[in-house]
């Protein structure tokens, strides 16, 4: 094909113990977005790594323009054109805009110069950014704008977008979709890693599906339903959550004037948080990342106290004790970051049950772990929410993300909490884990808990959540019932407590 | 090419195997250094390793001093093992020993010329308490005010030894010592000694302290929710505050184990092998210590073992210097070659080499 631009033929790459792409070919078009499409684990990170140089492939080939291309670094990719914007940013914190852009250049301009060629090039893709603004005060849209202009500036032919619009409000992400086809109509290819099988519908002109490893298909999003592709994806189809009666009780949880300085200096404060859950509910709070989500979540688990009289479960003050006093009054969370905060990664899962469950399932007693009883209560968390793993004994470091996720989720609601909290509990897991967790979650629910879903993921919010709030510099908007509520409600609420006024007068 | 490619998890295989690979090491670029030296290089390998244990002429004399050497760096090193498994770095065991062994016998000395059987047992607890409060310096600063309990601790040892040098002279002088610096000779105290249970072996109280510490930790380590937590600390510290653990608890915990057996271990060197308070009656077992808890991998057993090695490599380095004339540093830079080797080979233990194929796709 005339304009095929890169070519995937064969490409093959093992680990020990895994193959992660087993003969994988396909072309990319220039100008085209592409979509890749495939679980957590079905090989999608290794083989854009091997596009952008990161990883050698074992075997098979890949042409740029017809010409043989094995960048052996990302350097040599982004010389030929082949840039990539990662789903954790690689940015420093201290340093502005500018500086950040031009710490990831070969040779970078003078700063003046390079501060007007980053407001030209941000206002012409309409993404607004003030290039001498410091890193740590952006939002994570914002950071994501700097990555985009650091490869916007340079010879692009290929962009390379993983799981671009996790962090993104309903508005941003049309605005980043907007930047995309611009783009893509100028002649860049887009190669688009996303879960979001109605963002691919919307946005993608082809799209490649991997499965274990190997691709499956390549087809064309907009003529396929997002369940046609979820199965693709899964290879076989799996349950959308059952819907469930509204019964609510009792007041379970109850925040009252919750308020606690930030952290550190990238942290957010949490400004007059307010808000109540009852046995059965499962509360959503939305916002985009870095509002005061994890600092919510530590100061409802006990990492951090909380005023007096700020936090009350059950009718009783737990603002002051720790994590272990409140998970033994049934207040469970998990937070977002599985790796050494929700998890130790050096440590097998056995030991990983014990961290959060070691006393409410009696895995200590007089003071003594009893690793018989750890290791049935792992085995039970692993059979019940199919964590895959050779065995209870294998470091939790060495489990895929989702697989891992599924496992923190698992021992706390196998601990029967009153009341959970969980961050961001389907982040970077595939389609059909995503909706076993979202089920236990509404299981858990209907059996009397009161749940709190912290998410960026307003999709899932939508589908679990009773009531909806959103969290916007450390404040928390008014709670609103789910039902009734439409995107730009919705994305006003996460803009703040202005624009939600102004909501409620329209 | 070749790379380095992170493991999935440690491998077992070669968390044993490094410590045995570091020893051969060792004692490959030992002997080269000894053969440039202008000394045989497999006579002086054998003399260190081999003579101490089976020599007919020196083994009966260097045979109980494995355990004597032994005890106080198995004992120091338990101690710093479980702090080192949680992330905080005492690397000050040299001045706990120091203040342990100036407290025990400062107990002892006290009761002088007294005969109870409570005199030495009080003696060991003051020793722990000494050095347990030394190690209360840094962990308390660390917890109220977030000092570097690296930098805390291994000044302390200088304020420690500073303090020696003065109760040596002044405070626990030996009246009837002529003048002479140091204190009254525990061996002429029966009651406030250290002997040897068992005549002709070397073991005395401080070994069995130290077999004591090598179980206790051993089942702390494994079994007790404690040593979880401290495994945790070390492993993933916003793990162990999300658990509930209290990082202050475990500061407090680990620096005060830490210290209170190298006071102990002080004690019991003061009181039995080296007999009296001097100067320099600490010959930088605190230090050597660090050595033979990475040796033994932070684990009890190995630890035990490691403990039996540097005790084997000072004591075959003496005779090594009598027999061979090495020269005293050489023996130094041989015990620093072990430890240097040992966290070279480490590398296999996290990471596998692969002779990556350049081939061009």
């Amino acid at each position: 094909m005339a304009d095929t631009l890169l070519s995937l033929r064969g490409l093959t790459k093992a680990y020990p113990g895994v193959v992660a792409n087993d003969d994988v070919s396909f072309d990319i078009r220039a100008g085209e977005i592409h979509a890749l499409l495939g679980e957590n684990g079905a090989g999608k990170s290794t083989l854009v790594k091997m596009i952008y140089g990161l990883v050698k492939p074992d075997r098979g080939e890949m042409s740029l323009l017809g010409a043989p291309y094995a960048p052996s670094e990302p350097k040599a990719a982004r010389a030929l054109g082949v840039s990539m914007v990662f789903q954790h940013f690689s940015l420093f914190n201290a340093l502005s805009v500018a500086e950040n852009v031009a710490l990831g250049m070969e040779k970078p301009p003078r700063v003046g110069d390079l501060a007007r060629q980053i407001r030209e090039v941000s206002e012409m893709y309409g993404l607004p950014l003030d290039p001498f603004r410091i890193v740590g005060t952006l939002s994570a849209g914002e950071r994501q704008r700097v990555e985009i202009i650091r490869c916007l500036l340079q010879d692009r032919r290929l962009l390379i977008m993983d799981e671009p619009t996790s962090v993104l409000t309903p508005q941003e992400v049309e605005i980043l979709f907007a930047t995309l086809r611009k783009l893509s109509a100028e002649g860049t290819a887009i190669l688009y890693i996303s879960h979001k099988l109605e963002e691919i519908r919307a946005l993608c002109d082809h799209a490649t599906i991997l499965r274990l490893g190997k691709k499956v298909a390549t087809c064309t999003p907009a003529e396929s339903t997002a369940r046609q592709l979820g199965e693709l994806m899964v290879g076989t189809s799996f349950a959308a959550p059952a819907s469930r009666a509204q019964a609510t009780g009792a007041v379970l949880l109850e925040v009252t004037a919750l308020s606690l300085p930030a952290p550190d200096a990238f942290g957010t404060p949490l400004r007059e948080i307010a808000f109540q859950v009852k046995a059965g509910e499962v509360l959503g709070l939305g916002g985009v990342a870095g509002n005061g989500q994890d600092e919510l979540l530590a100061a409802l688990s006990g990492e951090r106290l909380a005023p007096a009289g700020s936090v009350t479960l059950k009718g009783r003050d737990v603002s002051r004790t720790g994590p272990m006093a409140r998970r033994d009054a049934g207040l469970l969370s998990a937070p977002e970051e599985r790796l050494g905060h929700a998890a130790a990664p050096a440590m097998s899962l056995v030991e990983n049950g014990v961290l959060t469950a070691a006393r409410r399932e009696g895995l200590v007693s007089g003071g003594f772990v009893s690793w018989a009883k750890a290791r049935s209560f792992a085995e039970r968390v692993i059979r019940e929410f199919d964590v895959r793993t050779p065995s209870p004994d294998t470091a939790a470091g060495a489990l895929s993300g989702g697989n891992l996720q599924k496992f923190v989720i698992g021992r706390e609601i196998l601990q029967r909490p009153d009341v959970l909290v969980v961050n961001q509990p389907t982040w970077g897991v595939d389609a059909a884990a995503a909706a076993a967790i979202r089920q236990a979650l509404l299981d858990l629910a209907a059996k009397g808990a009161a749940i709190i879903v912290i998410s960026q993921d307003l999709d899932e919010l939508m589908e679990i959540s009773d009531r909806f709030g959103a969290l916007n510099e450390g404040r928390l908007s008014r709670i609103r019932p789910v039902s009734g509520l439409d995107m730009e409600q919705i994305g006003l609420m996460m803009g703040g407590a202005h624009g939600m006024e102004v909501a409620q007068v329209a | 090419m070749i790379r380095l490619e992170r493991r999935p998890q440690p491998s077992r295989l070669w968390t044993g195997l490094t410590p045995l690979l570091a020893v051969l090491l060792t004692m490959v670029v030992g002997g080269m250094m000894f053969a440039l030296l202008g000394k045989p290089p497999l006579e002086a390998i054998r003399i260190i390793f081999w003579d101490p244990l089976f020599h007919p002429q020196f083994a009966a004399y260097s045979r109980p001093q494995l355990l004597v050497k032994a005890s106080p760096l198995i004992l120091i090193a338990i101690g710093l093992s479980l702090g080192f498994r949680a992330g905080i770095w005492n690397i000050g065991a040299e001045g706990q020993y120091i203040m342990g062994a100036i407290c025990g016998a400062g107990m002892g000395l006290a009761f002088y010329p007294t005969t109870s059987p409570l005199i030495f047992p009080a003696m060991v607890l003051a020793g722990a308490l000494g050095g347990w409060a030394w190690a209360m310096i840094p962990a308390v600063l660390k917890v109220r005010f977030g000092t570097n309990e690296i930098l805390v601790s291994l000044m302390l040892v200088y304020v420690a030894e500073a303090l020696l040098a003065s109760v040596s002279q002044k405070l626990l002088r030996n009246p009837e010592g002529m003048g002479f610096p140091g204190s009254r000779n525990f061996q002429q105290y029966p009651a406030a000694a250290n002997t040897e249970i068992i005549v002709g072996t070397g073991m005395h109280w401080g070994v069995v302290a130290a077999f004591v510490a090598v179980i206790f930790t051993h089942v702390l380590m494994t079994r007790h929710i404690q040593g979880f937590n401290i495994r945790l600390t070390g492993e993933a510290p916003r793990a162990a505050r999300f658990s509930g653990v209290s990082p202050a608890r475990i500061i407090i915990l680990c620096l005060g184990f830490g210290g209170a057996l190298a006071g102990a271990a002080g004690l019991f060197e003061v009181s039995g092998p080296a007999g009296q308070i001097t100067i320099d009656f600490n010959s930088g077992y605190g230090f050597t210590a660090i050595i033979v808890a990475f040796l033994g991998r932070l684990h009890p057993v190995g630890i035990l073992l490691a403990g039996l090695l540097m005790a084997l490599t000072y004591i075959g380095g003496e005779l090594a210097q009598l027999m061979l004339g090495l020269p005293g540093a050489s023996i130094q830079l041989f015990q620093g070659m072990l430890l240097f080797f040992l966290l070279a080979t480490d590398v296999f233990t996290n990471f596998r080499i692969r002779v990556g194929t350049t081939k061009v796709a």
